[in-house]
């Protein structure tokens, strides 16, 4: 998977770097790292329902805070497991835009064997930087 | 570790950082703490408690209490004073769990006689009061009784027959903050959390059958005056918070402080989870009104939830809550702001108090407690990990410095992940359940995640907190049965 959890930057909480080619890759990856932190089996949250999220920010690195974010809002909103299938990012004058489409079921308690409530994406050596031909983030979440 | 050279011991307890160790800091940052568990905590630490100093209008110090570690802006376990005129509010001194707190009931039954009925009693719990990733209620409220729960608090449980007027009492703030504005929560978090009332969440939130057993007091007449009056006395005590509803309220201002901290009102940025805004200033006050509402909601949860225990309890036990003397000994919340009074350069002033991962502690005869707690303190609730215990602590006058704080848990000492590489959950479950706790959890995984092995010694944080004079131990509480997220 195009993501790894770091055990020694967060004790209480959980951490996780992404990484993709692209930064629509990037971003599917680390919507997979969260939902992953969430839920023990991944693979096992069927594309029941599809939504679409429309974002927009001046900042890469706060577009992709604000995509986490919208994917948490949905686990408590509508109690939605979701896997990020399809990102388009676009930078026009200064302003990046995203749309995403995500598809997901709700929690089940057997099947996805859930782990733990996220309660925020974090700030907190929060990154996203392009290195080496791969875009990277850094996320720390609340948990 | 190795800790920062210009770290000076002032007392036994109390280290300081010096305004050099910096540059901004505008007061020394102090860590409370002994020197075995000061000799633990991460370097971030040091360096979070050490911005906290640099917020403008911070007045005295920047604290960090015996259970602190890394956190996002403040440390856990950081406390700081503002000048309401001249100083910030800051969602990163506050948590995202907004009013995530500690309550504990008493129970007039005694171990013996829960023993037997133990694993009924934990299965109920477990039906009763959702657990786990995304739960929701049994509360069935509309978005705009919603709107009135984040008003009132524990009133609103009150009006609803979730609540006695006892219950409030025996709240901090009565369960209710004052001033809480609804129409300074957006859309989102309302729809996030209007149907979590009277659920735990998971992470390190439980709900835990406990038993204060005679050599575990320490103090036998304050134990009395905080009901504990029988030997092996069950009681019940839970941790949780505002669940998503006060997450998002935490989240949205992070990001709107964020836009206005620099250009608008010049403040310097030294982590971007330390944003925060003028407290007196437009966006400062109503987050100041957002907050209140999602720490009244964690005091509503708290209040359903204990409903939901004395109505498991009574049908198990086939007698009323009355009878089985199910009276709350206290509510204690450990992530707020409040604007308290405390004596600033001699003077009594009326300042803002961030407490993350700390716990008020009024000492004796202190406004602001309940009449029967007027002699001894207010009680003082820090929860242990689920495999070693909990203490009931007292408040004292000797904690004004720390604008009268404790501490409020153990603290991990390793992550999740690490964690769970050396424990399973299964098995943990059984050797539990082989040492007399009987649990269920929604998620073996997250069970695994929550051992005690990944917790500092909570003996040692109590023993720390009564060194340093901020609360004093009353009794230790030792689990026998718990229900996890």
């Amino acid at each position: 998977m195009p993501f790894r959890f770091h055990d020694d930057i967060s004790t209480a909480d959980v951490a996780f770097e992404a990484w993709g080619g692209t930064q629509e890759e990037l971003f599917i990856s680390s919507a997979a790292a969260l939902l992953r932190t969430m839920a023990e089996a991944p693979e096992q949250v069927e594309r029941r329902q599809e939504l679409t999220i429309r974002l927009e920010h001046e900042e890469l690195d706060l577009l992709l805070f604000s995509f986490l974010q919208e994917l948490i809002f949905y686990k408590d909103a509508r109690r939605l497991l979701l896997h990020a299938d399809q990102v388009r990012i676009e930078e026009r004058g200064g302003t990046f835009t995203l749309e995403a489409i995500v598809s997901g079921e709700e929690i089940d308690a057997v099947r996805h064997r859930p782990l733990v409530d996220v309660k925020a994406v974090t700030l907190h050596r929060f990154q996203v930087g392009y290195q080496g031909g791969v875009w990277k983030a850094a996320v720390v979440l609340d948990v | 570790m190795s800790l920062p050279p210009q770290l000076r011991k002032i007392s036994p307890t109390v280290w300081e950082l010096p305004i050099t160790y910096k540059e901004g800091m505008r007061v020394p940052a102090r860590i409370i703490a002994p020197e075995s568990l000061l000799a633990g905590m991460e370097a971030g630490v040091f360096d979070q408690a050490a911005n906290v100093a640099c917020l403008p209008g911070i007045l005295n110090y920047s604290y960090c209490m015996p259970d602190g570690h890394w956190g996002y802006g403040f440390p856990i376990g950081g406390v700081a004073a503002f000048d309401p005129a001249t100083g910030v509010i800051s969602p990163g001194g506050i948590g995202f769990d907004i009013n995530c707190g500690m309550r504990l009931c008493l129970t007039t039954l005694t171990e013996e006689e829960v023993r037997p009925r133990i694993r009924e009693l934990v299965d109920e719990l477990f039906f009763a009061i959702p657990t786990g990733v995304g739960c929701t209620g049994f509360v069935r409220c509309s978005r705009r009784t919603f709107r009135r729960v984040i008003e009132r608090g524990s009133r609103w449980c009150l009006e609803n027959g979730y609540a006695t007027p006892e219950d409030l009492e025996m709240t901090e703030e009565g369960g209710c903050f004052e001033g809480a504005d609804a129409d300074a929560c957006s859309d989102k978090s309302i729809e996030r959390g209007y149907d979590q009332i009277g659920t735990l969440g998971s992470g390190n939130h439980y709900c835990e059958i406990q038993v204060a057993r005679p050599e575990n007091i320490f103090d036998e007449a304050t134990a009395r005056a905080f009901g504990i009056t029988i030997p092996n006395q069950v009681m019940i005590m839970f941790h949780c918070g505002s669940r998503g509803f006060g997450h998002q309220v935490a989240s949205d201002y992070l990001q709107s402080f964020l836009k206005v901290m620099t250009t608008k009102y010049g403040i310097k940025f030294y982590d971007r989870e330390l944003a925060c805004a003028p407290f007196r200033s437009p966006e400062g006050q109503a987050y100041f009104a957002a907050m209140k509402c999602a720490a009244n909601m964690g005091f509503a949860n708290r209040q359903v939830i204990l409903h939901r225990i004395r109505e498991v309890f009574s049908r198990v036990f086939r007698r009323s809550p009355e009878d089985l003397g199910m009276r709350m000994v206290y509510d204690v919340a450990h992530n707020t702001a409040k604007l308290e009074n405390h004596l600033i350069d001699g003077e009594q002033r009326e300042v803002l108090v961030h407490r993350k991962g700390a716990t008020r502690s009024f000492g004796p005869g202190m406004p602001g407690i309940p009449d029967c707690y007027r002699e001894t303190g207010q009680p003082v609730i820090i929860g242990g990990s689920m495999e070693t215990g909990s203490y009931l602590l007292a408040g004292l006058s000797s904690a004004a410095p720390t604008f009268y704080t404790t501490a409020h848990g153990s603290g991990r000492t390793m992550s999740r992940h690490q964690a769970k590489k050396m424990v399973q959950g299964r098995k943990l479950l059984g050797e539990m359940e082989q040492r007399g706790i009987h649990v269920r959890t929604s998620s073996y995984g997250g069970l695994a995640e929550e051992a005690g092995l990944a917790y500092k010694d909570i003996d040692v944080v109590a023993l720390a907190t009564e060194e340093a004079g901020l609360s004093r131990r009353v009794a230790k509480l030792v689990p026998i049965g718990n229900i996890k997220g």
